[in-house]
């Protein structure tokens, strides 16, 4: 299939890039194409609400706060498993999604944004409070999680090859999710919601479900950012944060399967670009989004496909 | 002019307990009354219209039997089951659908994907994330029964917002008609139809009668006396009359509040 021939070419010059970029003398470069491995994730979760499911959340920094936090309290509680310390991010970012998605998706349009940034906002101001934890300087972990194995994380290509991995199963449950009833549900949704309530839907509820889904995996992408810099910080959920995820999703690609992957990719690398040859770095990265949005709405991936809004063959 | 009502196969029930009993029902915005005091029944398998002018409280009544609108006192109940408590996802499940007056269907879904969905809302949970649903065969199998039954089985692949208006007000009963309701709440389907189009609407709804049961809100009268077996007249809010069509127009309160007019601009030459 064209899909899964796509897919296996990705993921096989993702695999490539590592000793690419040894032979060309660039080792510094995978730990920068890890953190967009990371990026990813966190975008694609943000995605499948905004994108399938028409969820403007504009706190979705909140949950990669919640899962970088677990990973830098636990590690600074002496725990520093990866096999507790990731699950218990993805099951705190989960809880998280779970309280803040049950207030705010009783909301609509322009307030739900409100209510998700505030929320996010408040997270934001406990952790800096939070003296034990560093507050506002933040937290050193000391050094990445410990996996077993005979595997060290802090070795550059099995971080690299860890974050891939990851991002790869991430991406086939959501393209999974995507394809099956609730995924053509969540998308219904987003199309007509009050049609979707006189069908028999409950759409409240479906919609929490994909909010929780996509915090778990935020908090899953906080972790592997904390480990990545082996530190945590409130900035992690600064505000600014949820809105470069938002940024991420519209260049790649609102509700494209691969719209996060792009949008982390093209953000990520052209701020690195720019900032070669200028300080204003900032100024060259709004001018690309503002083409793409003027030009290609579909956001990049949606380019080279058809929406995904079209109906299934 | 008028054609015959098609012979009913079975004669509508007399007198069993009611599909739907709405009991004192009132709702106002701010100073206006809506509805106020309302009390209406519909027969088991009847085709029930209420009409009445612009105005009246029509929608908002079938918003708040629908659910999506809390009246501020009354009672309905739905096949002898008090259903005030229910959402609106939840009345559609215990069996009472609506449609819209303002067409509202999945514009950028095919029409049978519109059809799929409402079938899929019925039959199965949706919190179903593995399995792939074009596997899922059962739900589009029913879809295109449904889209056979609407008269758009040709247009299956056509996306919804294509479709000519007269083709998305017949999605738009198909969409309520594939939850399988016991009772059907339709407000205007005829609204924005022209004559060849109405003449198909009364055409479906005239062959579901007497299988479903149907509140029919609506302003075109030759549809309404063609179908109905029994009509109310909602004036400023108030039911002031329900009867057979031969009463309704014979009633003198329903003729000079309302009826007078739409009669004779029917027995007229048509104007528009």
């Amino acid at each position: 299939m064209n899909q899964r021939s796509l897919a296996i070419a990705g993921i096989v010059a993702l695999a490539l890039l590592p000793p690419a970029l040894q032979a060309l003398d660039q080792v510094f470069y995978i730990g920068f194409a890890a953190r967009i491995l990371i990026y990813a994730m966190a975008a694609s979760s943000l995605n499948l609400i905004l994108g399938n499911g028409g969820m403007l959340s504009f706190g979705h920094a909140a949950f990669i706060g919640a899962g970088a936090y677990t990973v830098g309290i636990l590690a600074a509680e002496g725990v520093g498993s990866a096999w507790v310390a990731w699950p218990l991010a993805i099951v705190c970012a989960a809880a998280a999604a779970l309280v803040i998605g049950a207030i705010s998706l009783r909301t609509r349009g322009v307030y739900f944004i409100m209510i998700t940034l505030a929320f996010a906002q408040m997270v934001y101001y406990i952790l800096v409070s939070m003296k034990a934890y560093g507050g506002d300087d933040g937290l050193n972990l000391g050094s990445r999680s410990a996996v077993g194995f005979g595997l060290d994380l802090k070795d550059e290509f099995t971080w690299y090859y860890t974050c891939l991995a990851l991002l790869a199963v991430v991406l086939y449950l959501l393209n999974r999710m995507t394809a099956a009833r609730f995924g053509r549900a969540l998308e219904a949704i987003r199309e007509n919601e009050t049609r979707m309530e006189a069908i028999g839907f409950a759409t409240y509820r479906h919609k929490l479900v994909a909010f929780v889904i996509a915090g778990a995996i935020a908090g899953l992408a906080g972790a592997l950012l904390a480990n990545q810099s082996s530190f945590v910080s409130p900035k992690l959920m600064h505000w600014t944060q949820s809105g470069t995820l938002m940024v991420m999703v519209i260049i790649g690609g609102v509700g494209h399967r691969y719209g996060g992957l792009v949008g982390a990719l093209v953000l990520l690398g052209l701020e690195e670009l720019i900032a070669e040859f200028t300080l204003y770095s900032q100024l060259g990265v709004g001018m690309v989004l503002l083409g793409i949005v003027l030009f290609a709405p579909q956001g990049i991936a949606g380019l080279f496909q058809r929406s995904a809004t079209r109906p299934l063959p | 002019m008028t054609a015959a009502v098609p012979a009913m196969t079975a004669p509508v029930p007399a007198r069993t307990a009611p599909v739907l009993e709405v009991r004192g029902l009132s709702k106002h915005f701010g100073g206006v009354q809506a509805n106020a005091d309302i009390e209406l029944a519909v027969a088991a398998r009847e085709i029930h219209a209420l009409i009445g002018p612009n105005g009246a409280g029509k929608t908002t009544l079938v918003a708040q039997l629908a659910g999506m609108l809390a009246p501020d006192t009354g009672s309905i109940a739905f096949e002898g089951r008090q259903i005030q408590a229910l959402a609106a996802h939840q009345r559609v499940r215990a069996g009472l659908a609506r449609s819209f007056q303002i067409t509202s269907i999945f514009r950028r879904f095919s029409v049978l994907e519109n059809l799929a969905l409402a079938v899929q809302a019925r039959s199965g949970t949706s919190l179903s994330f593995w399995r792939p649903r074009h596997e899922d065969t059962a739900i589009f199998e029913e879809a295109r029964e449904l889209a056979q039954d609407v008269g758009l089985a040709d247009r299956e692949e056509e996306l919804a917002g294509a479709l000519a208006h007269g083709e998305q007000r017949q999605l738009e009963v198909g969409l309520a008609l594939a939850t399988c309701p016991r009772l059907l709440l339709l407000d205007e389907p005829m609204a924005g139809l022209g004559p060849e189009e109405s003449e198909r609407m009364i055409a479906l709804l005239a062959a579901l009668k007497g299988q479903i049961a149907m509140l029919l809100v609506e302003h075109d009268m030759d549809a309404v006396f063609r179908l109905a077996d029994r009509i109310s007249v909602l004036v400023a809010g108030r039911i002031i009359a329900t009867g057979t069509p031969q009463a309704i127009r014979a009633d003198a309160a329903v003729r000079a509040a309302y009826l007078g007019d739409a009669e004779s601009a029917q027995s007229g030459p048509r104007s528009r």
